[in-house]
């Protein structure tokens, strides 16, 4: 075994072993509390090793055997694993800690389950960044979900159990009903499942049943939420804050879109969507997610919900890019994910923040509180500038590349769909910030100070500004994965 | 022509009789020994088909006697079906104990009152089972 | 070497002898001892001929020395070898586990008649997978049928309605049994043969034939019967669910399935040149029947409550996929139903036993009400049986998942989006009833306080073989799918 397969096997067992450490751990609170944060920095450490291995042009793969002829039970790092890895164990660090300071805070209950189903799950999603197939991928995809759903019906009341059936329902259905037969399908054709450059399908493949197969794997991918397979997304905010800011920022719907980019690029082959012009409806559906999420988050009061449907939008940047299917817009989906998952997670651990310190759910309560918990409302800010996509924020970058790669795809009302898009972005993430500094206070609200719920935000938020001034950091990895 | 049919085939005339006729039993009765009465008659109707098939016309008994161009009867149908008798009698002993059985646990063998039965015994799923063979038979 | 040379007699000779035996023994315990001999001797020699047909491919056995089509032959070939080591290897589980199971269900005096009967029963399912004679077949098919009703009428200990569900399984079987004889019948009229091979050739010359079609189309009802297929499946639920558990195991597992081999071996094998009745009735006839079997055995399964019961119409579904596979009419359709009969036998047997050793625990039948909790209770068989659940949706990394691989590679080359749909469906209905049980059995607290009888290494250890074959095919399924591929191609010939 070389060096970098250890380490792509230390990245992917090392949340493995956090969880066991939670369990063995249970009755020490505070060794159990540190389990996850060492987990994250050692599985991040070796992604970034895997990262600078995958821009030197080595390939990192383990082939542990072969399932059935085609179907490997292997792991190979692509350039956007590569990126996806990096995303996945780094927020992992800060979302553990955050998780700590929160649970403590809010004094949930069976924070020992609890803490052993979050480090299940981001092994789950570091094994979907390094799967070296769609037959991995899907195995993953499925012990996420599986893994959430403790987290989602965590308070195990009434309304979370339904939650969390819906969650399920909806996920393991979808995925069940299209993801599984398509990739058959596309076993069936092709004879493999192997992530390729350029892709795998048959050039005579017929460009009608290209877009069949693409709306199979497009709605089931439910963690993507396009439109109209969304519902589990909002229906999931009954979660303690730290599992919103794990699913709807970093592990459930990123490795929805990841799946769905994935699956564009190494699967179909970008060129063969752009030739074939099959992917031209789901750029359309994308655009109408995009802005009709974006109204209805208009409408949420519960700050929540509003960041839920924000999401659902902002979700579907990433599969216009990958539906445009040029080498711009791609690139700008991938640096999406990053870059939404550093603003995104900020948000809700501001979210998060307030409720724990300040016991506030509404938007509309908000009036005022900005002096009382100012680095809060500052990194909630900073975060919503990024989603936004004004410069200097990493959120431009992104922005950026997926109008231009509208351009070079022929479809300039694209633009016209980002633009309005981040009109309405800030309307509705710059309202609670407006609320909580230029508003006087309605009545007088006890603000406490955990500190371990304030720090994550304020380095995601930076983090996030940060991105914007080293996005060569990263960049090559984008590069190499449209790089013919 | 139809008389003529009748004429050269009455021996099948009678299996399809004496088949339905089982059937027929088997389906309609509610008394499980009469069920198997006509499970009987429906394997015997069996039995005369593949003795007929058997027998050739002028035939005899398979007896080699060295007389050359003599006509024999197939003897393999009928060596076929003394195995099939021992089977059905063997279908009916199996079912006569079951029965033995039924009565005393049930002390019934009537079908109806079996499914009367339902309300004690928590038997509601043998009503929907029995009702469904009756049907699909 | 004379052994070695009738291997495929001493199959049914060996247990057929054990069995006569076995029912002299006073001893409950020396009986199970001869008959588990019995059995790992059977396993011995299907591995033996396993190794034989590698090698030689075909192996044709004339009882007597009278050459075929004259005397009765076994005949093995690349696809019944490993049906016959199916039935061996769980006939080796299915007793092993049947030593704690049995002797808690029934009557002590009675256990080493039960072991000769249930040495009878497993003989005639090696007589019926080798058979290649048509009447010898019925004879198996009837001594089968016998036995299993003999087993499931030793249920009565437990639950009286047992006798009810023996006794229709004896008239619906006996129907179907006289069925396929007049098919037979016909056929010899027909052909003037009753040797399978001989048949297929002498059909071939005889071309389109009133009396053959008339006795194919008997055979088949006759068949469609023993193997559980949907319309007539209906002594199934009731005759599974009241047996014995350990009986339960291994009819559910093996007794349809040697059934059902059957029947693909009459419409590939056999009928095959009367081409036009064939297709008619695979596309006609068996595929949507099968497809109503799908859904109906998935949905009744849905809204039951008794777990044996539920099990039982989940095999009608799964029974309805291989035939269903078996309708697309085509080599990876073939393919896809056997790998499917190889690991549906091995995972509704691990469920039907890991049932029984709940049932057992609890003291009463297994139903949605009395088993709240009782995953936390027992929670070795449960791990087995929720992997065994597991491998029936089709997880990834389980046996099943191949066996769904293959179906929907089956599929996808008819090119039928509509039928893709279809078992995309139903696959997603399925989850339903297992998440139900899971639910029921492990996230629920208990009722109440239930008195517990620990759980039987001896029960739970059958149930672990078992569930550890179906995960060893799940992720190394190269001998499946090489021993399905070489099914295929024995069953459809040259084609």
């Amino acid at each position: 075994m070389s060096d970098l397969q250890l380490l792509l096997a230390i990245s992917l067992v090392m949340p493995l072993l956090s969880a066991l450490a939670v369990l063995v751990f249970s009755n020490q609170k505070n060794i159990r509390d540190i389990c996850g944060p060492v987990g994250g920095l050692i599985a991040f450490t070796s992604a970034i090793f895997i990262a600078s291995a995958i821009m030197d042009g080595k390939t990192v793969s383990i082939t542990l055997w072969q399932i059935a002829p085609g179907i490997d039970l292997s792991f190979a790092v692509t350039p956007l694993g590569a990126l996806f890895g990096l995303v996945a164990s780094g927020l992992w660090i800060l979302a553990s800690i955050y998780t700590v300071g929160y649970m403590r805070g809010a004094k949930e209950k069976n924070q020992t389950r609890f803490a052993f189903y979050y480090a299940v799950a981001i092994h789950a999603a570091m094994a979907i960044s390094y799967s070296g197939n769609l037959m991995m991928l899907f195995i993953f995809y499925e012990v996420l979900t599986f893994s959430t759903y403790p987290l989602v019906a965590h308070s195990q009341t009434k309304e979370a159990r339904n939650a969390g059936r819906l969650y399920m329902g909806i996920l393991v259905a979808t995925s069940l009903l299209l993801f599984l037969p398509a990739i058959f399908w596309v076993w069936t054709v092709s004879g493999t499942l192997e992530f390729t450059k350029g892709g795998i399908l048959p050039a005579d493949f017929p460009p009608f049943l290209v877009s069949v197969m693409l709306a199979m794997f497009a709605f089931g991918i439910g963690k993507a939420a396009l439109m109209p397979i969304h519902r589990w997304l909002p229906a999931a905010m009954v979660a303690p804050t730290p599992v919103s800011a794990l699913l709807h920022a970093v592990a459930v719907v990123k490795a929805g879109v990841f799946s769905v980019l994935t699956i564009t690029v190494y699967i179909f082959g970008i060129d063969f969507l752009n030739t074939t012009g099959s992917a031209v409806w789901l750029a359309w559906l994308a655009a109408f997610t995009i802005l009709a999420s974006s109204i209805i988050a208009i409408t949420k009061d519960d700050l929540k919900a509003r960041l839920a449907y924000s999401t659902i939008s902002q979700l579907s940047y990433i599969v216009l890019g990958a539906a445009l299917a040029t080498a711009a817009a791609t690139e700008g989906a991938a640096l999406h994910i990053v870059m939404h998952a550093t603003a995104k997670i900020t948000l809700f651990f501001c979210a998060g923040a307030i409720y724990v310190n300040a016991h506030i759910k509404k938007i509309s309560e908000l009036d005022g509180l900005g002096p009382k918990l100012p680095l809060i409302f500052i990194a909630f800010f900073l975060a919503s500038l990024s989603i936004i996509g004004i410069p200097p924020m990493g959120g431009s970058w992104s922005k950026f590349l997926l109008m231009a790669g509208s351009v070079d795809a022929g479809m300039p009302l694209m633009l016209a769909v980002l633009a309005i898009s981040s009109l309405l972005n800030v309307y509705y993430l710059l309202e609670p910030c407006a609320r909580a500094f230029f508003k006087p206070a309605i009545k007088e609200v006890h603000v406490e100070n955990h500190i371990l719920t304030i720090i994550p935000p304020v380095v995601t938020a930076m983090i996030s500004l940060f991105l914007f001034f080293t996005i060569d950091w990263v960049r090559p990895l984008t590069t190499l994965m449209v790089m013919p | 022509m139809s008389v003529n049919l009748i004429v050269l085939y009455w021996n099948y005339i009678i299996v399809i009789m004496l088949m339905m006729a089982g059937l027929y039993i088997i389906i309609s009765n509610q008394n499980f020994i009469k069920k198997l009465v006509g499970l009987s008659i429906f394997q015997s109707s069996v039995f005369i088909f593949y003795i007929s098939l058997g027998k050739v016309s002028g035939g005899t008994a398979p007896i080699l006697t060295g007389i050359e161009d003599t006509v024999y009867s197939n003897p393999l149908p009928h060596v076929l079906i003394l195995t099939a008798i021992v089977v059905g009698v063997a279908t009916n002993a199996l079912g006569l104990a079951l029965v033995v059985r039924i009565q005393e646990a049930f002390k019934s063998i009537e079908e109806h009152k079996l499914l009367a039965l339902k309300k004690e015994d928590g038997l509601k799923d043998i009503q929907i089972e029995v009702s469904k063979e009756d049907s699909a038979v | 070497m004379l052994i070695l040379d009738n291997i495929p007699a001493l199959l049914v000779a060996i247990p057929l002898l054990a069995s006569a035996v076995v029912s002299l023994i006073p001893s409950a315990r020396i009986a199970w001892g001869i008959a588990f001999v019995t059995t790992l001797i059977c396993l011995y020699m299907a591995f033996e001929l396993v190794g034989i047909i590698s090698s030689t491919q075909a192996l044709s056995y004339a009882f007597g020395g009278w050459e075929p089509p004259w005397g009765i032959v076994f005949v093995l070939d690349s696809a019944n070898v490993y049906l016959v080591l199916l039935v061996a290897f769980v006939s080796v589980i299915a007793t092993l586990y049947a030593y704690t199971m049995l002797a808690r269900e029934i009557a002590v005096e009675d256990l080493p008649k039960a072991y000769a009967v249930w040495l009878l029963a497993i003989a005639s399912l090696f007589g019926l997978a080798m058979t290649g004679d048509a009447f010898n077949l019925f004879v198996f098919l009837e001594i089968s049928a016998l036995s299993s009703i003999t087993l499931i009428a030793l249920g009565a200990g437990q639950d009286r309605r047992a006798l009810l569900a023996a006794y229709n399984y004896l008239i619906i079987g006996a129907i179907g049994a006289t069925f396929y004889v007049i098919g037979v019948g016909y056929l010899y009229a027909a052909t003037g043969s009753l040797n399978l091979i001989d048949i297929t050739d002498r059909l071939n010359e005889l071309g389109t034939n009133q009396a053959a079609i008339t006795g194919l189309a008997f055979m088949l009802a006759g068949i469609m019967v023993k193997a559980g297929v949907f319309p007539v499946h209906i002594w199934l639920p009731a005759a599974y669910s009241y047996a014995p558990s350990a009986v339960s195991s291994l009819l559910a597992a093996v007794a349809t399935k040697v059934a059902i081999y059957y029947f693909a071996r009459l419409l590939f094998g056999i009928f095959i040149d009367i081409t036009q009745l064939v297709d008619f009735f695979l596309l006609y006839i068996l595929m949507p029947v099968s497809v109503l079997a799908i859904f109906y055995g998935t949905i009744a399964a849905i809204y039951q409550s008794d777990f044996k019961r539920l099990f039982a119409l989940s095999s009608i579904a799964q029974i309805g996929y291989i035939t269903f596979a078996f309708s697309l009419n085509s080599h990876s359709g073939i393919l896809a139903g056997f790998i499917h009969i190889i690991n549906h036998a091995l995972i509704k047997g691990a469920l039907f036993m890991a049932v029984g050793i709940f049932a057992l625990g609890i003291g009463s039948r297994a139903t949605m009400s009395s088993m709240q909790g009782v995953g936390r209770q027992m929670p070795i068989t449960f791990a087995g049986f929720v992997l065994a659940g597991l491998a029936l949706i089709g997880v990834p990394l389980t046996a099943g998942f191949i066996s769904k691989l293959y179906l929907f590679k089956a599929i996808f080359e008819t090119g039928n989006g509509f039928y893709v749909a279809l078992i995309a469906l139903s696959s997603v209905l399925s989850v339903l009833y297992l998440w139900k049980i899971f639910e029921v059995m492990w996230l629920k607290e208990p009722v109440q306080p239930q008195k517990i009888d620990k759980e039987p290494a001896s029960a739970y250890l059958p149930v672990w073989l078992m569930v550890t074959v179906i995960m060893t095919f799940g992720v190394y399924s190269g001998d499946v799918i090489s021993s399905g591929i070489g099914a295929a191609n024995a069953l459809i010939g040259a084609r």
